[in-house]
């Protein structure tokens, strides 16, 4: 599939506004609101609003007309994973990413040459979305959240079991867990369903739109309410997930001497545990770890590698070593927030 | 060592005092001996280990990952021991995991070549948080955030204790404690405190400024100069020479000057200091002797050191600590009377009328060597601890000066993601051209928004990068206030600022109107 004579970098590069596609003349996860846009996933650092035309996932599309007001005057293209499109002189199909409901990975095809665009990704299982789909490819772009040695994330399991077992310890507290409102928020109670965790999940107002809109898609997440329909006495003992802002907000003043949990995947370094207020640190990401993210360069056995946002560093080095062409590739707009 | 190490872990993200007693408390009541006494020696920093050290844990890690990611993680989590921690990988196959009593009574067997292999056979059996706890214990530096006193604390309150009582028979105890805890829990009688040469808790004092000295009786009180050294009590006792720290750290072994001086049976309070000839040296001269192991014979010359007595709490097998203090100090000075001694001299007590005399003689007080003056009520008895009201602090107010901030490095520990440590300069001319010298570092005197403040200010005007290091452009402001300035070869603008910190953030200032170096050259004294 790799043609020698062809630059990939002649035809997919970084601009101000973000990663271009010339020969398709569309931006993969703009910064800023252009003509057309491919959106890998809903997060508001890949999805923004105001584009003319937007070509996701049909989750993704519903997760931007839940969170954008504006979604009407933008043309929506749905493509569902799997399927393929012709833009421009580009061949165009997503491949699922793993990373939160309706994630994709952009897999664009130009004259024989093809260039993966994984966006977020991670590779342990997610019981709110398909896994991530390794696709052989020439250029592979990976995201480097959590690309030092330093960060591997131990098994969902133990860390919900980490919060089970200090909920039986202060039976009298409430267990305040602060998860990111899109993909951690719903993975955190699925976790904790599956850890046969069955009482009611009290939400924060922030969190509920996103919940009902994956129950929309299908995914059961038991028993969950918003905290202002019930009586404070009601949270003895109970879990409530909240935005990690609220944490310090006035709204948590409410709850009598909240233990503070917060799911990151910064929670397994220390001093970012504490500059964060928890007290229950539990390392619960939806990103790749840093097995992960080697072990992926592996599968799609790309012989050139950009690095976009993270830890670039590491990861150029470490790709470089087993003998990979790789470099780091600094897009506009990118944050580490709900990682 | 997992018990001990879920303690650690719990501690370091535990903030409130009584939470952390709690989680002591009941750790100390369920570890078998001698895991516990191992944990309470590892509390009070009474461990050390050296066959494992950074340099060692650097090396394993360098292994592991090569030397390039190794940096890069490191330079990321901010400690080494919890760098190592999270790049090894748990090996099943490696056994089960060691008792903490095992860990300890292994490495003290151990010869330094055999160390780092029974190291790695334990890293691969334990979990993260265990393999951090175990690096922390073997680089005895902890920080969960439990100070000696804490612990002891914890370990008197499982018996009903004062924690005072734990305190005085401390220095007569050795890891792993056992006769503390059979007194403690099996109702076994006190060790003895006549160890010899036990550390008393000492009596602080708490700050106070002019405006509140208004409200006290000056009548009531006696005034000292504040020395600026190090507070330190002697301890003699039972043929028995001690010099300890303030927090009860046994320093003898870097001042052998001192302890050879020693002479009588007493314990004392006092300032200790480095003295040429009358004069006492800048505290950069004691700095020098001070957390050695050993010291030399040229540094024993160069740098001699001595201390100024200004309290007495014990003396020939008599404890004065239920006396008032005129009558210990009037103890003390018959007993100064008595013989001159070398190394030794008596704090003087300074005479005054009112607020407003003492006020005109600390202004009037220019000496490098005082930071300021002790009020001690006539009538206090001598109580461990910081009691409020009979002992008081009045520090002569900082000098400041207009500084512009020229780098930020990273912070460690908690600080691990902002740009904390801050690096200003001011003004001279060379060659006809104005240009900034670096006159100093502050890393504290800001608060927690000011500090998001400047972490992102820096983020925001970077020109340059040095590893964790960020040059900014030359166009901020800080106020540094300081507590003195001496000259020194050492820095490229050839003055060094004593304990420096960050008053505020001058926003409103133009960098150009900064101070000079001859701005602060006018301040030597």
């Amino acid at each position: 599939m790799a043609t020698d004579t062809l630059n990939p970098r002649s035809w997919l590069y970084p601009t101000p506004r973000g990663l271009y596609c010339e020969p398709g003349d569309f931006y993969v996860d703009p910064a800023v609101a252009v003509a057309r846009a491919l959106i890998t996933h809903g997060h508001g650092d890949h999805a923004r609003p105001g584009h003319r035309a937007a070509l996701a996932t049909p989750e993704t599309l519903a997760i931007m007309r839940a969170r954008f007001e504006d979604m009407p005057n933008t043309a929506q293209q749905p493509l569902a994973y799997g399927e393929s499109i012709r833009l421009g002189e580009v061949d165009v199909r997503l491949a699922p990413a793993g990373h939160i409901l309706g994630s994709a990975q952009a897999v664009l095809a130009f004259k024989g040459q093809r260039i993966v665009v994984s966006g977020d990704f991670k590779r342990r299982p997610d019981p709110t979305c398909p896994p991530f789909e390794p696709v052989p490819c020439d250029v592979f772009i990976t995201e480097a959240t959590f690309a030092l040695p330093v960060f591997h994330h131990p098994s969902d399991a133990g860390e919900i079991g980490k919060l089970l077992r200090s909920v039986t310890t202060f039976p009298e507290r409430t267990h305040l867990v602060g998860v990111y409102a899109l993909g951690k928020c719903q993975r955190v109670i699925k976790l904790l369903r599956a850890a046969g965790y069955d009482k009611r999940i009290w939400l924060h107002g922030a969190l509920v739109p996103l919940c009902k809109l994956y129950q929309d898609h299908g995914i059961d997440l038991g028993d969950v309410a918003p905290v202002s329909d019930a009586l404070l006495e009601t949270f003895k003992g109970a879990i409530v997930l909240c935005p990690p802002s609220a944490m310090a907000d006035r709204w948590s003043r409410r709850f009598a001497d909240p233990v503070a949990a917060l799911c990151s995947g910064w929670m397994g370094v220390r001093a970012r545990a504490r500059q964060r207020g928890a007290e229950l640190p539990l390392v619960i990401s939806d990103h790749a770890d840093w097995p992960e993210l080697t072990q992926t360069l592996k599968d799609v056995g790309a012989p050139k590698v950009w690095v976009t946002h993270g830890r670039e560093e590491a990861l150029v080095h470490y790709a470089r070593s087993i003998g990979i062409d790789a470099e780091a590739l600094h897009l506009a707009g990118r944050e580490e927030e709900g990682a | 060592m997992q018990a001990f190490a879920q303690l650690l872990d719990s501690l370091s993200f535990e903030a409130a005092r009584n939470a952390k007693l709690r989680l002591i408390e009941t750790y100390l009541r369920a570890a078998p001996d001698p895991d516990r006494g191992w944990a309470l020696a590892a509390l009070t920093g009474g461990l050390d280990f050296p066959a494992a050290k950074p340099a060692l844990l650097r090396g394993f890690g360098q292994d592991k990952i090569g030397e390039e990611l190794f940096a890069l993680s490191y330079d990321y989590v901010g400690d080494l021991a919890e760098t190592l921690a999270l790049i090894w990988e748990t090996d099943p196959a490696a056994g089960p995991p060691p008792s903490l009593g095992e860990v300890v009574e292994t490495l003290q067997r151990a010869t330094k070549t055999q160390t780092p292999a029974i190291l790695k056979r334990w890293l691969d059996a334990l979990d993260s948080t265990g393999r951090w706890a175990l690096l922390k214990l073997l680089t005895g530096a902890l920080r969960v955030g439990v100070s000696a006193r804490l612990a002891k604390q914890a370990a008197a309150n499982i018996g009903s204790q004062p924690v005072d009582a734990v305190e005085e028979i401390w220095h007569g105890l050795s890891p792993p404690y056992r006769p503390l805890f059979d007194w403690l829990l099996q109702g076994a009688p006190r060790p003895s405190s006549n160890a010899g040469g036990a550390f008393l808790p000492p009596m602080l004092a708490n700050p106070i400024d002019r405006t509140e000295l208004d409200a006290l009786d000056p009548a009531h009180f006696r005034a000292e100069w504040k020395w600026d050294g190090i507070r330190v009590q002697v301890a003699a006792s039972g043929g028995v020479k001690r010099l300890y720290s303030r927090a009860g750290e046994d320093v003898s072994n870097a001042f052998p000057d001192i302890v050879e001086a020693i002479d009588f049976d007493g314990v004392f309070d006092g300032e200790l200091l480095v003295r040429r000839e009358e004069a006492v040296a800048p505290f950069n001269d004691l700095q020098q002797r001070l957390n050695r192991k050993s010291v030399t014979a040229k540094m024993l010359k160069e740098h001699p050191a001595h201390v100024r007595l200004y309290d007495v709490l014990q003396l020939e097998g008599e404890d004065l600590r239920g006396l008032p203090f005129d009558q210990r100090r009037a103890r003390l000075e018959a007993w100064m009377a008595l013989a001159p001694r070398a190394r030794f001299d008596l704090s003087p007590l300074v005479a005054f009328q009112d607020w407003a005399h003492l006020a005109e003689l600390r202004e009037a007080m220019k000496s490098d060597g005082i930071e300021g003056l002790m009020l001690k009520r006539a009538d206090s008895l001598y109580l461990a601890g910081r009691p409020k009201g009979p002992w008081f602090k009045w520090k002569r107010d900082p000098m400041l000066a207009d500084c512009v901030l020229m780098y930020a490095q990273r912070g460690h520990g908690k600080r691990s993601s902002f740009y904390s440590d801050f690096t200003f300069g001011c003004w001279r001319e060379v060659e006809g051209k104005r240009e900034l010298a670096p006159v100093g570092k502050a890393y504290f005197g800001f608060t927690d928004e000011e500090l998001r403040w400047l972490d992102k200010w820096v983020r925001d005007h970077t020109t340059n990068r040095f590893g964790p290091v960020r040059e900014v452009t030359q166009e901020l402001v800080l106020e540094v206030a300081f507590d003195g300035i001496a000259r020194s070869s050492r820095h490229k603008s050839g003055v060094a600022l004593r304990f420096p910190r960050i008053s505020r953030i001058r926003t409103d200032k133009p960098a150009a109107e900064a101070d000079t170096v001859d701005n602060l050259l006018r301040l030597l004294p």
